[in-house]
């Protein structure tokens, strides 16, 4: 049946080489546990992206609970942690995904620097894997002031009085990230929904495909 | 190796396993956020107590009249008292009834009387469905079905109204 479905869209519209292309390409020995255990290491890089599937996945279902406004965003996520089904897992997925995917970005720049991964020609990527690493930073200081609690208040306080430090721009900087010049509050709160959910995740996948792209391009290094 | 117990192929072997334990993966991964988006639809609705509607039984005529009150409504995490109203008289049988004024055609809110042109019956004015003094709908308009009626009840003579329901379900 799906063998079937399959072949009357390749049939018209010539499929196969596309997913060929992108799916189809041999994984060379050295970057294979199976052939040399220590070869786990290539996998970190894999294993980020997954946490980050997993991250996108389980937050584009939060915000089906979750609602950013200063009356309502704290006991919209009590609420679905406490009376949605398998909202405490959800919210956990996130939570918890949320510190994973840092470690995970850490050992795979980490692997790349002990290997000299880095070195040309592959110095683009790099610098686009460091950007990758700010995004994801940014995910994580825009969407730990969403669940609106103390936590969540003062570590943003904290964060915007960092940003504040910067010579010249602080003040402009800390007043465009928190919509306001001192208040920590309802503007801030949407200002940083909005960037956590929209504008970062759209500056991570366009990251990620140049990331993908450029491996492919470029192919794996090594061996050592 | 023999080649005719080979049944399954290296191929097919991999291709079995990367499924399984992909879809394994895939199914661990969206088990619990697609439970908690269905969760609304398993969720029993807790049906409303009935409230007083702040209508003395001795007051209700063979006229209908319309009637507002307030009920407390909780929404997810968020509580509010809604506005609920009803039309209410007393039928040829000496009954009390309340219609829910929401309209059975698309929702819109009806009323006594509500057009000139059609004495003695509710009007919708969305697509101009009409209803008899009981209820029914008249026939070759767009309702089809009766208003639906709350659920009620008389204590110390005032009137206390619960749920709207289908007609024959209240
Ligand atoms: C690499 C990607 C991401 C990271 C690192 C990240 C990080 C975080 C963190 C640290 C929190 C606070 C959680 C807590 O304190 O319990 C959070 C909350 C939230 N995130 Fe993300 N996030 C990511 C992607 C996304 C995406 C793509 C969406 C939506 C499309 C999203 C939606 C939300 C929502 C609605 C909340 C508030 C609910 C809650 O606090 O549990 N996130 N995120
Ligand atoms: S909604 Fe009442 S007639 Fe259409």
């Amino acid at each position: 049946m799906l063998q079937k479905i399959y072949d009357w869209i390749d049939d018209r519209i010539d499929i196969t080489p596309i997913w060929r292309d992108i799916a189809d390409h041999e994984v060379p020995e050295h970057v294979n546990p199976a052939h040399h255990f220590s070869a786990f290491v290539y996998c970190f890089g894999g294993l980020t992206f997954f946490v980050v599937v997993i991250q996108i996945l389980s937050g584009m279902f939060l915000t089906m609970y979750y609602v950013p406004d200063i009356e309502n965003a704290w006991q919209s996520v009590y609420y679905l942690q406490t009376e949605v089904a398998h909202g405490q897992i959800v919210r956990g997925m996130h939570h918890w995904g949320a510190s994973v995917v840092i470690v995970m970005l850490l050992l795979h720049t980490l692997r790349v620097f002990f290997q000299g991964a880095y070195k040309k020609p592959r110095e683009l990527n790099w610098v686009v894997g460091v950007l990758i690493f700010f995004v994801m930073l940014g995910l994580g200081f825009t969407g730990y002031l969403l669940p609106w609690d103390n936590k969540a208040y003062f570590a943003t306080q904290v964060g915007l009085e960092i940003a504040e430090q910067v010579p010249f721009i602080g003040m402009q900087l800390k007043t465009l990230l928190a919509g306001d010049a001192t208040i920590v509050g309802a503007q801030t709160l949407t200002r940083f929904f909005a960037i956590h959910v929209f504008f970062l995740p759209a500056a991570l996948f366009a990251l990620l495909a140049v990331h993908f792209i450029l491996i492919r391009r470029q192919g794996i290094s090594g061996p050592l | 190796m023999s080649d005719e117990k080979q049944q399954v192929s290296r191929r097919q072997f991999l291709n079995y396993t990367l499924t399984g334990v992909g879809g394994f993966m895939a199914a661990g991964l969206l088990i619990s956020p697609i439970r908690m988006a269905v969760d609304p639809v398993l969720k029993d609705s807790s049906a409303g107590d009935l409230a007083n509607v702040g209508l003395a039984v001795e007051d209700i005529t063979s006229e209908p009249q319309r009637i507002d009150w307030s009920v407390n409504q909780v929404d997810g995490w968020y509580e509010s008292e809604v506005n609920r109203s009803a039309w209410v008289y007393r039928n040829d049988d000496d009954e009390i009834v309340a219609f829910s004024p929401i309209c059975k055609h698309l929702g819109c809110v009806v009323s006594w009387e509500g057009s000139e042109q059609h004495p003695n019956e509710y009007f919708c004015p969305c697509h101009d469905g009409r209803y008899y003094k009981d209820g029914t709908n008249v026939p070759g308009t767009p309702p089809l079905a009766p208003l639906d009626e709350y659920e009620q009840e008389v204590r110390d003579g005032m009137l206390f109204l619960g749920d709207a329901r289908p007609r024959g379900e209240a």
